[in-house]
């Protein structure tokens, strides 16, 4: 494990091997070490190119509608009763939610390395709709892998996903989910490496997966914090986000992380309640092991075997999470609570009914969290939400859930 | 000298090509594999490579993965694949075992405790996929003071400078695959696979053995004349599909299932 203190390099990482203290990494199989190696490379490159950086930005200020505003939720705010509630809107972004910041950047990295097709693994969805959004404008072939379990439950965006011309490829290995769409993914790369670009939809992965997507994320982060100094005067107290693989969490919490006076909350999907086993908690409820190219805090049994996790949104359905999170919790910089299933029903209604703003049913976790919080803190202080995404694609969840057929 | 290294002398010294089946732990049960294992022995396997069903197996194509997820159906995990090699051993200790898997129940289980027990049942070799060599030296080092040989693998994209890496780190045999993609993927280009153990062999004096897609005695000729030896894997498992579960397989059934290992020694003698 590489000897990397907090305060040699503050949390600055990760190091060249991809580590974040002792978590991150690069475990795959050598089929796919060249792959990996190739887009460190490229990256190290790009990262440092100013024109790549201008055309990023552009496109996201075109075609992603950037930037998202910071809204402050004055009903919310006096339902919670306490410090001030503010939502970063990135369920106002094309494609509804924060993984287009992502699949944007990925796509011209693919663009620049020559690769004529794509891949992407999808718990939700969203990221498989983003991926498909980002390869028709660039005229790409497309594949979405995702568990056969998860198409069933999220048929709207299978459907938007074709629309765009991508072929979802049904997953029906292991649990049939997101971890075995990754899993296929992982697989496909190895086989087409010579074509192919994985656009890997979250902070994990092997390096330098977990730091290009936390890159391409933290313009969430960034704009919060101008945003905060414009509107608020002053930063925020505290920030909130959902954390399943922990792309949007990451892209809000970076940019503050030497602010020591910002409290940050990555808030987990608790399920049925952690105490039941029933949850998607790793950080709060699991131990670090390897999986998905990277060392992590995992849900595993006492023989090594990946669990199955259970969760109300599907996109926070992963038994791991990335590795920088595990790292900033032994650190102890970012607090990882969780919030179940209920909760986070009862916030989507709350947000849905105070504000007229549907979120996502990831996003209501951090509602959930935010509103318990903000009740602890006093009126002039605040709290922004990172509102990941919208709700749309989960009505039909919700209906569900309350007995009703659309 | 390890085990491995034995076996692997003695064979080279007879001009004798060495032949590695893999099949899954608890595929379709422990009772099952411990048979084969014997039968394999018998049927001219010089070692064997042993899976450990790992939940997550993203190196491996469809044949295995099915395999694994029988194996884990069953219950199987690393400890009681411990468990089966400690049995193994108390009718055969001539035949290297090399444990073939995924780090993650090896990490769950703890180096040391893992280490520790490998070395009291026999292990000889361990070959961690996930776990390249600039992971490795924790458990590497641990292996090593017990006399465990830590395989790792080379790949046709593998460059020059990273093979000089892995062959510094490796010990036992080294493992070449054949081909781009996942576990018994198909067509193997011999003549390309042919460059590149030239280049390997002016880098170590390890044995080397070629896997990932050799599938019957013709493929395995091919091979095993380029190399130190063959690994087969899928269309051993792809057979072991047909089985029974329970414990109830016959003795022509298992039998059925490693012809396609006696077919590949009589193929690898006739070089």
């Amino acid at each position: 494990m590489p000897d990397m203190q907090q305060d040699s390099i503050g949390f600055a990482g990760p190091d060249s091997l991809g580590h974040f203290g002792p978590y991150g990494g690069t475990f795959v199989g050598e089929t796919l070490i060249a792959a990996v190696e190739e887009l460190s490379r490229v990256y190290e490159e790009v990262s440092k190119d100013p024109e790549f950086w201008a055309e990023y930005d552009h496109d996201l200020k075109y075609y992603v509608g950037r930037p998202s505003p910071l809204y402050l939720a004055e009903r919310l705010t006096a339902e919670a009763g306490g410090a001030k509630i503010y939502l970063k809107r990135e369920d106002l972004n094309h494609t509804g939610a924060h993984k287009v910041n992502n699949t944007i950047g990925q796509a011209l990295l693919a663009k620049r390395m020559g690769k004529t097709r794509i891949i992407a693994e999808t718990g939700a969805g969203q990221h498989g709709v983003a991926s498909a959004t980002v390869a028709a404008r660039l005229g790409l072939e497309c594949f979405v892998y995702m568990g056969a379990e998860d198409i069933q439950r999220q048929a709207p965006n299978v459907y938007r996903m074709k629309l765009l011309g991508a072929t979802v490829v049904s997953v029906n290995s292991g649990s049939r989910t997101l971890k075995d769409a990754m899993n296929e993914a992982l697989r496909d790369w190895a086989t087409n490496v010579d074509s192919t670009y994985y656009i890997i939809g979250t902070v994990a992965g092997p390096h330098p997966y977990p730091q290009i997507v936390r890159d391409f994320q933290c313009i969430i982060g960034r704009e919060t914090r101008e945003q905060s100094l414009t509107q608020l005067g002053q930063l925020p107290d505290a920030l909130v986000a959902c954390v399943g693989g922990g792309s949007n969490a990451i892209g809000m919490f970076h940019p503050f992380l030497n602010d020591s006076s910002v409290a940050m909350y990555g808030v987990e999907a608790g399920g049925d309640g952690v105490e039941t086993g029933r949850h998607a908690a790793p950080l709060s409820a699991g131990v670090p092991g390897v999986l998905h190219g990277n060392r992590t805090y995992l849900m595993t049994d006492s023989g090594g075997q990946i669990m199955e996790t259970h969760s109300v949104s599907a996109g926070l359905d992963y038994p791991g999470v990335g590795p920088e999170h595990a790292w900033l919790k032994d650190l102890k910089r970012v607090n990882y609570v969780n919030a179940t299933d209920a909760e986070a029903m009862k916030a989507f209604h709350q947000l849905t009914r105070l504000e007229g703003i549907i979120p996502a049913l990831e996003s209501a976790h951090a509602v959930a969290y935010a509103m318990r919080l903000a009740a602890t803190m006093a009126p002039e202080q605040s709290v922004v939400i990172n509102l990941s995404g919208r709700g749309d694609k989960d009505i039909q969840t919700v209906a569900k859930l309350e007995g009703l057929t659309l | 000298m390890s085990r491995i290294s034995e076996v692997s002398a003695v064979a080279a010294q007879q001009g004798r090509k060495l032949l590695i089946p893999y099949l899954v732990a608890g595929d379709p049960d422990l009772p099952t594999t411990l048979k084969l294992l014997h039968k394999l022995v018998a049927d001219g396997a010089d070692m064997i490579e042993l899976g450990v069903p790992f939940s997550d197996p993203s190196s491996d194509g469809p044949v295995i993965q099915r395999g694994v997820e029988r194996a884990i159906a069953g219950g199987t995990n690393l400890a009681k694949v411990l468990d089966l090699v400690a049995e193994f051993r108390r009718q055969n200790d001539s035949t290297p075992i090399v444990l073939m898997g995924y780090l993650n129940p090896v990490e769950i289980m703890g180096y040391e405790a893992f280490a520790a027990r490998a070395s009291e049942v026999g292990v000889d070799g361990v070959l961690i996929v996930d776990m390249p060599p600039s992971e490795s030296s924790g458990l590497r080092d641990l292996l090593k003071g017990k006399h465990i040989d830590t395989i790792f693998l080379v790949a046709p994209t593998t460059t020059d400078s990273r093979c000089v890496q892995i062959v510094a780190n490796c010990s036992g045999y080294l493992y070449y695959v054949s081909l781009k993609g996942v576990t018994g993927a198909a067509l193997l280009d011999t003549e390309s696979v042919r460059l590149s153990i030239e280049k390997l062999r002016t880098m170590t004096d390890l044995p080397i053995v070629i896997g990932f897609g050799i599938k019957d005695a013709a493929s395995a000729r091919t091979m095993g004349a380029l190399s130190e030896g063959v690994i087969i894997g899928s269309a051993l498992v792809e057979r072991i599909e047909k089985l029974p579960s329970g414990d109830s397989a016959s003795a022509q059934q298992l039998a059925d299932v490693t012809e396609v290992i006696k077919t590949a020694r009589e193929a690898l003698d006739s070089l």
